[in-house]
């Protein structure tokens, strides 16, 4: 275990190495360069002044050592300046918006597990049921609809029809209902349908009937015996779900101008913020990379079947 | 003695290859016919199939076709769905979008299918360093969030149709490469390969005619569901900006465009929003249908 835990560990120094490359070498491959004298609204500079600025920020270096100066100084959390909002440093951004993503986010994922174990439970239980249409319904909705369009039918329901919620900004607990139930909808689904494949899977088991034999009641039946087996695959998917509400908060940070990290990476997007680009690409990919292996070892904790 | 049973059970066999190719494809047809949801997804799809097809007959304007006498208009007579900010009549704007969805979500599938398909074939197939290689690079690409890597392609390449299939091509065939490998790897140790190996039949033809008609099954599912996926990523794409090139029209870039005037031109955004959601609802069901049909086991 713990021998395979270190190995998965290293595993994580190449990949995120050749996202920090890919990452790089896209940026590198976009056609203009902001020293292009042809680029429009650019300076008309002379030669001479180019290659000084070259120099003056490492372009005129091989590729692979600019590489490697954009690998250091990323480790040390140095990206740069935005492009866009030129007083202030990436890494200023991030800190600042970073925080605001995590709290959607956390909020968005308990919400995902919590709602879709219950609908999922209640889809296995009550199959071919009511309860059980109910379940596959709403999880179909959330797998298949994306989510800035849920956020437009709920902005439109929830805060125009029934002036609940408001239709944006993260300034009080009351704006954080919408965007939190738009993102966990989608992630909801796919747990629901999930768990409830798991579940009836298990429910039909030998220890189930077994336990059933015993003269337990239902909910110790469905809880303590079935339940607790059921859960092991659904933990494999913490990992895409982890990754599903982190891309998913680029649309609905932006729908409900939510001042987090997504939605100043579509502004960066449309405003061409490479540095910002590249920055917001590898702080997702660390943090995906790295709960991807969370919930690796977790699944080998939980699964006692499972040896390394 | 012992033997008679299992010839007498092979020659009753025999008979059925001679249409059990069709006969597979036929009984999932039959099984989905019988499910009510997945024909409904499938008479819509077809509808948008359509639509896209016939879009410059059905559009009562062109999606160009300004009119600044009446913008941001609600629906009415002249314009069914209202008109945007330039005037232009929303419902042509909207059959015109379903073209690009649906050249989106068939065109993305075909390149995915023409990469992965091959890498994952000859990775299980070949085995030893090839494979190992492959692996390792699909395992990286994995990590990768999807949309994440679409989006930094994207932006790199700038928006536009034809990078888009490059984007969603690019970074979409891994997942059924990887699935292929799994299939391969597992097919080719069954008897019949090793038979028809013992036959004398080559690396090409062993590969192409035993092992991956038997593959297809699973290949045929992830396209099912790989369609609205590519959908979602073009909408999506297009929402924040770095999807299709205006003027030519997309729903997701009307519902990015629409949200901003939610409130005062609601129609701008909601008919867009509907048209994704009927949409991604209809393939879903349709690929719901079409993995149960083909696979009842996976149910």
């Amino acid at each position: 275990m713990f021998h395979y835990a270190i190995r998965r560990a290293l595993w994580l120094v190449p990949t995120l190495l050749a996202m920090a490359l890919v990452t790089f070498l896209v940026m590198h491959a976009t056609p203009g360069s902001p020293l292009d004298p042809v680029a429009e609204g650019a300076n008309p500079l002379s030669p001479e002044a180019q290659k000084n600025l070259a120099r003056a920020y490492g372009l005129d270096k091989p590729l692979y050592e600019q590489f490697v100066i954009f690998i250091v100084k990323a480790a040390r959390f140095d990206f740069g300046t935005s492009f866009v909002y030129k007083t202030r440093t990436v890494a200023e951004i991030l800190v600042e918006t970073f925080p605001v993503s995590l709290l959607l986010g956390g909020m968005a994922l308990a919400l995902a597990v919590a709602g879709g174990l219950t609908l999922g439970i209640l889809a296995a239980v009550y199959q071919n049921r009511g309860w059980d249409y109910v379940s596959v319904t709403l999880a179909t909705f959330g797998v298949a609809v994306p989510n800035f369009v849920l956020a437009v039918f709920f902005i439109i329901l929830f805060s125009f029809i029934i002036p609940l919620f408001p239709t944006g900004g993260w300034d009080s607990p009351r704006n954080w209902v919408l965007p939190t139930i738009t993102l966990a909808l989608g992630p909801m689904g796919v747990i629901a349908r999930f768990t409830r494949a798991s579940m009836l899977e298990v429910i039909r088991a030998d220890y189930t009937r077994t336990a059933r034999a015993k003269g337990l009641a239902e909910r110790p039946v469905v809880f303590k015996h079935a339940l607790k087996n059921a859960l092991i695959p659904v933990v494999t998917l913490l990992g895409p779900m982890f990754a599903a509400v982190g891309t998913g908060s680029f649309f609905v940070e932006s729908i409900f101008r939510v001042p987090g990290m997504g939605r100043f990476f579509v502004l960066s997007m449309t405003g061409r913020d490479y540095p910002m680009i590249m920055a917001v690409v590898l702080t997702y990919g660390v943090f995906l990379a790295i709960m991807n292996l969370v919930v690796d070892l977790l699944y080998g904790v939980l699964d006692p079947r499972i040896r390394y | 003695m012992a033997v008679t049973p299992a010839a007498a059970t092979v020659g009753a066999v025999l008979p059925a290859p001679s249409f059990s190719s069709s006969s597979l494809m036929r009984d999932a047809f039959r099984r989905i016919l019988r499910n009510k949801l997945a024909v409904v997804g499938g008479i819509v799809v077809i509808l948008m199939v359509l639509i896209a097809i016939f879009a410059d007959l059905l559009a009562p304007y062109s999606y160009t076709k300004t009119n600044f006498g009446r913008l941001n208009e609600p629906p009415t007579r002249d314009y069914l769905l209202g008109t945007d900010n330039l005037g232009r009549d929303l419902l042509s704007r909207m059959i015109y979008g379903a073209r690009v969805s649906m050249l989106v979500g068939l065109g993305a599938q075909i390149i995915i299918v023409a990469i992965g398909v091959p890498i994952g074939a000859l990775s299980g197939y070949v085995g030893g360093r090839v494979d190992l290689v492959l692996t390792r690079f699909v395992d990286v690409m994995y990590a990768f969030p999807r949309l994440l890597f679409v989006i930094l392609v994207m932006s790199a390449l700038g928006a536009g149709l034809m990078n888009i299939f490059i984007a969603i091509g690019l970074t979409g065939w891994v997942g059924i490469a990887r699935q292929t490998r799994a299939q391969v790897l597992s097919l080719k140790e069954k008897e019949f390969v090793e038979g028809a190996r013992a036959l004398g039949a080559g690396f090409r033809r062993t590969l192409f005619k035993h092992v991956l008609p038997n593959a297809l099954t699973p290949i045929v599912v992830s396209v099912t569901f790989g369609i609205p996926e590519a959908i979602f990523t073009e909408a999506a794409l297009s929402f924040i900006g770095v999807g299709i090139n205006p003027p030519t029209p997309s729903w997701g870039q009307m519902v990015g465009e629409g949200q901003q005037y939610l409130r005062s031109y609601w129609h701008l955004c909601v008919f867009p929003s509907i048209a994704i959601a009927i949409t991604m609802l209809a393939f879903t069901f349709l690929g719901d249908g079409v993995r149960d049909a083909l696979d009842p086991k996976l149910k």
